[in-house]
């Protein structure tokens, strides 16, 4: 499915703001997932100590390249990760502006290619665009991951008709929803959309309490992926009763 | 005798507590290390602005460490804290308002007149107050002195108590460092006199008057355990938020850079632990100047209670 591996649960957490590594990890254990994310550009090598208590979660690490802003950035982060945690799965972002912090594509398929071509797992934090969908498949991507809204937004599926549209184009890749969920009615409209799995990180860690909102975030995106695979009833412009209208009661 | 290791704020309130407390007690003060990272601490005694984030024991122990360093050093500024957000930001006021106790709706300018037109309105922690760390650090050492402590180097003669933040990792395999960066600035263009911390998604900062218009501008946190100097990351994004909270900061002179690695348990609860027969005070993490009094006393009263079980 990702690579070849499937995943029960299909929500996945990115590992970064939360009011401390415990909170952290109580709410990764809430939310049920088995996939988490971790930066490293401006950590480096020297966040031993955290990532030892990730690796202690028991989740398969997926490293990312936030916070890379060129191809060559990006390609050093994800060959840095490798040897951080043993792993060839690489979330590849790069960044196009600073302030939206939107993928720059060109520079997105360039990265993927050279991975692809050095052995790497690339999950490409995309858009929507269906030209740089198939560009990334081209490069040897085998997963994509399009934005809901820009990172740390909060604003959910905002051009639902792309996406919509996306999901139709590619069916038989994996979609992630990566960036821009703020609720877990979103994650949940995104599972009933029919993708694959839904990545975020601010709308958890920065609840209240991030263990509660972990949790129903697991819910959902669970809910959402059931009520997919079992049918999702259409839309009517009408009312249908759904026992008859006419004739009388018949009371014994 | 009680030998503390460190002479960092949990090392000196260590102290403090227990000669206060009747016990013989030497500070062993090991030359040549790193500097504590204490002595780079905004020194904000704020329990309630620090519940955004913190664990509750924080905000509800944190309310003593006022009138401890209040008797304890000569200045602690009570002027609250003040909290506030750009206006396209202005969500994450009302989400650190959700988030925390103690404060209250203001306008910025009335509080502190330099802000006028800049911000709408802002939160206020009236029971919040600061200090400057190196000072009272100092007023500690003096203070220990002149009871008669000794600061030495070399091994120690008692008990121990190790308060040597990450110089004690190889005895606390979870203490982990949390890297934190602050400017120092010369700013006689801005009159600021309580601490104001600007809410930012992605760079939170605060300043921290040090009178005479020097301004800490700190901190960022970093999970990582690399010593070494200020990046200039750090320094972009703490000098952009200082310049978001008053354009005349970019005339003011940096006049100092820090870089320290704040020691943290896994919950980032500054904590007493036994490892045979040495206590530990550590994983003060950014609690340090609040905290520390509160551990030092706990750290008395368990120290009483292993003499009356003894006895």
């Amino acid at each position: 499915m990702f690579y070849g591996l499937d995943l029960q649960n299909r929500l996945m957490l990115g590992t970064a703001q939360y009011p401390s590594p415990q909170v952290l990890r109580a709410a990764i254990a809430a939310s049920g997932a088995e996939v988490i994310t971790v930066s490293l550009r401006r950590e480096g090598s020297g966040g031993a100590g955290f990532h030892d208590i990730l690796r202690d979660c028991g989740c398969l690490i997926l490293p990312n390249t936030a916070g890379c802003h060129t191809v060559r950035e990006a390609v050093t982060t994800a060959q840095m990760a490798r040897d951080l945690f043993g792993t060839n799965w690489i979330k590849l972002e790069v960044i196009g502006h600073a302030d939206t912090l939107q993928p720059d594509p060109f520079a997105l398929v360039e990265a993927a290619r050279i991975l692809c071509a050095d052995g790497f797992k690339v999950f490409p934090y995309t858009t929507e665009d269906l030209i740089v969908g198939e560009r990334l498949l081209a490069a040897g991507c085998k997963v994509l991951m399009p934005w809901g809204a820009p990172i740390g937004s909060g604003q959910g599926l905002r051009n639902l008709d792309g996406l919509r549209s996306m999901r139709a184009h590619f069916p038989g890749v994996p979609l992630v929803i990566d960036a821009g969920i703020g609720t877990p009615s979103q994650a949940m409209q995104a599972m009933e959309l029919g993708f694959d799995a839904v990545l975020l990180n601010t709308a958890v860690a920065k609840a209240l309490d991030p263990v509660a909102m972990a949790r129903a975030f697991g819910q959902a995106v669970a809910a959402g992926r059931l009520a997919h695979a079992a049918g999702l009833m259409p839309r009517r412009d009408m009312a249908q009763p759904s026992t008859p209208i006419f004739g009388m009661a018949e009371l014994a | 005798m009680i030998s503390v290791l460190g002479c960092g704020v949990a090392g000196l309130c260590a102290a403090t507590a227990l000669s206060e407390a009747g016990h013989m007690v030497e500070v062993i003060d090991p030359q040549g290390p790193p500097p504590p990272a204490s002595h780079l601490a905004g020194g904000m005694l704020a329990p309630f602005c620090e519940g955004e984030s913190a664990d509750a024991r924080v905000v509800v122990q944190g309310q003593m460490a006022v009138g401890w360093w209040d008797a304890h050093v000569p200045e602690v500024a009570r002027r609250g804290t003040l909290v506030l957000a750009p206006p396209r930001d202005a969500v994450e006021l009302e989400r650190f308002a959700r988030a925390t106790q103690g404060h209250r709706w203001v306008a910025p300018d009335d509080l502190e007149p330099d802000l006028a037109q800049r911000f709408g309105r802002g939160l206020f922690f009236a029971a919040e107050a600061h200090l400057d760390p190196e000072a009272a650090l100092a007023a500690l050492r003096a203070a220990l002195l002149s009871r008669g402590v000794v600061f030495r180097d070399g091994g120690p003669r008692g008990r121990i108590v190790d308060c040597r933040g990450l110089g004690a990792a190889q005895a606390l395999p979870d203490l982990r460092a949390v890297r934190g960066e602050m400017l120092l600035l010369d700013a006689p263009d801005v009159t600021l006199s309580r601490p104001v911390r600007l809410l930012h998604p992605r760079f939170p900062c605060y300043v921290v008057p040090r009178g005479q218009g020097r301004y800490m501008v700190g901190a960022t946190m970093v999970e990582c355990n690399r010593a070494g100097p200020v990046t200039a990351r750090a320094a972009m994004e703490l000098l952009s938020a200082a310049y978001a909270l008053h354009p005349a900061f970019a005339e003011a002179a940096v006049i100092g850079t820090g870089a320290g690695l704040r020691p943290a348990f896994p919950d980032n609860m500054p904590a007493l632990r036994r490892v045979g027969d040495t206590v530990h005070l550590n994983g003060l993490y950014r609690h340090g100047f609040l905290m520390a009094p509160v551990l030092a006393l706990h750290l008395v009263q368990m120290l009483a209670e292993e003499l009356a079980h003894a006895h």
